[in-house]
């Protein structure tokens, strides 16, 4: 194949970029790691939601405060906002042009503040329900599990701010291509936590 | 430089192939529970075959790691994470839910 060998997950940069496709395999793994090390982090917090699903005390459960549409529209966006990065990902792998590349990026990152003001709707919905952190195990749970996705968006909505001005001052330096690549994998591991909240909290609430 | 070409439009196809498989995954699931009715146990089972699914065509498309690559590490430390959140995640749940049968 002509990509040569693959080094790191992610999208492989390939030959073709031969210096950053060098540098990339250990910073690219060394960023997975942590990725990994975020995973157990995540599935704890649900672990903890879990067990206190049972705990509402008689204030609102999840049949009183999650709207299946809401849960819904925030999915599809953030699934679009994965595959425009993907779109980022080939324009910078097959150099379609710094312009395709930062176009992708703004609309990723564009999706990412319409998924954040969506949940941040919710909340506040939940909110004015009477339904705080503070009212119940279930709640505490929640605002543990949910918001933690939502400041890693948020998070990762400043660094692709960062990188974008970046590609505009430095250019696609390989420091700024690896830092796109493990930037990727941030985006797309958020997707994949994602899948496992509109399942088990908004499906699974509602089911 | 047409190599090059065709390579784009194979990583294209598998992005879109990506997208077309998640779409279906996740529009089931939310159908299930919008109209279907189901019992919750059954809908229960099917959202979490669903979103397995799903996070492995995550993996697979949106991630790149399958079982062909030569990189074989970045798999192992997933499945070894997995293996840490059975214990610690699927521990907590049993205990706590232990617990909570005897404390009722």
């Amino acid at each position: 194949m002509a990509q040569g060998t693959i080094k790191h997950p992610g999208i492989n940069l390939g030959t073709h970029h031969r210096h950053a496709h060098d540098k990339a395999e250990t910073v690219v793994f060394g960023f997975w790691v942590f990725l990994m090390s975020d995973l157990i982090i995540f599935g704890l917090m649900f672990a903890n939601y879990i067990t206190q699903l049972p705990g509402t005390a008689g204030g609102p459960g999840p049949k009183d405060l999650f709207t299946l549409g809401s849960a819904f529209t925030q999915t599809m966006i953030l699934l679009a906002s994965s595959v425009t990065f993907g779109m980022a990902s080939l324009a910078l792998k097959y150099e379609r042009g710094k312009g395709a590349l930062l176009g992708w990026l703004a609309v990723t990152l564009l999706l990412g503040a319409i998924f954040l003001g969506l949940e941040l709707r919710d909340f506040s919905d939940m909110f004015s329900k009477g339904a705080y952190p503070s009212r119940s195990g279930f709640l505490s749970g929640f605002f543990g599990l949910v918001p933690l996705h939502g400041l890693h968006v948020t998070s990762g909505i400043i660094w692709g701010l960062v990188l974008m001005m970046q590609i505009v001052t430095l250019g696609l330096t390989t420091p700024v291509k690896t830092r796109l690549l493990r930037f990727g994998l941030f985006w797309h591991f958020l997707d994949v936590v994602w899948i496992g909240i509109f399942s088990v909290v908004y499906l699974g609430g509602l089911a | 430089m047409s190599d090059r070409e065709t390579e784009y439009r194979r990583e294209l196809r598998s992005y879109l192939t990506g997208l077309a498989l998640a779409l279906i995954l996740t529009l089931i699931p939310f159908g299930v529970v919008a109209w279907a009715g189901w019992s919750t146990g059954a809908a229960l089972w099917l959202i979490a075959a669903f979103a397995l699914a799903q996070i492995v065509v995550h993996f697979r498309f949106f991630l790149h790691i399958d079982l062909s690559q030569q990189k074989r590490e970045d798999l192992q430390l997933i499945l070894f994470t997995v293996l840490l959140l059975a214990i610690m995640a699927a521990g907590t749940i049993w205990i706590m839910a232990n617990l909570y049968t005897r404390m009722m």
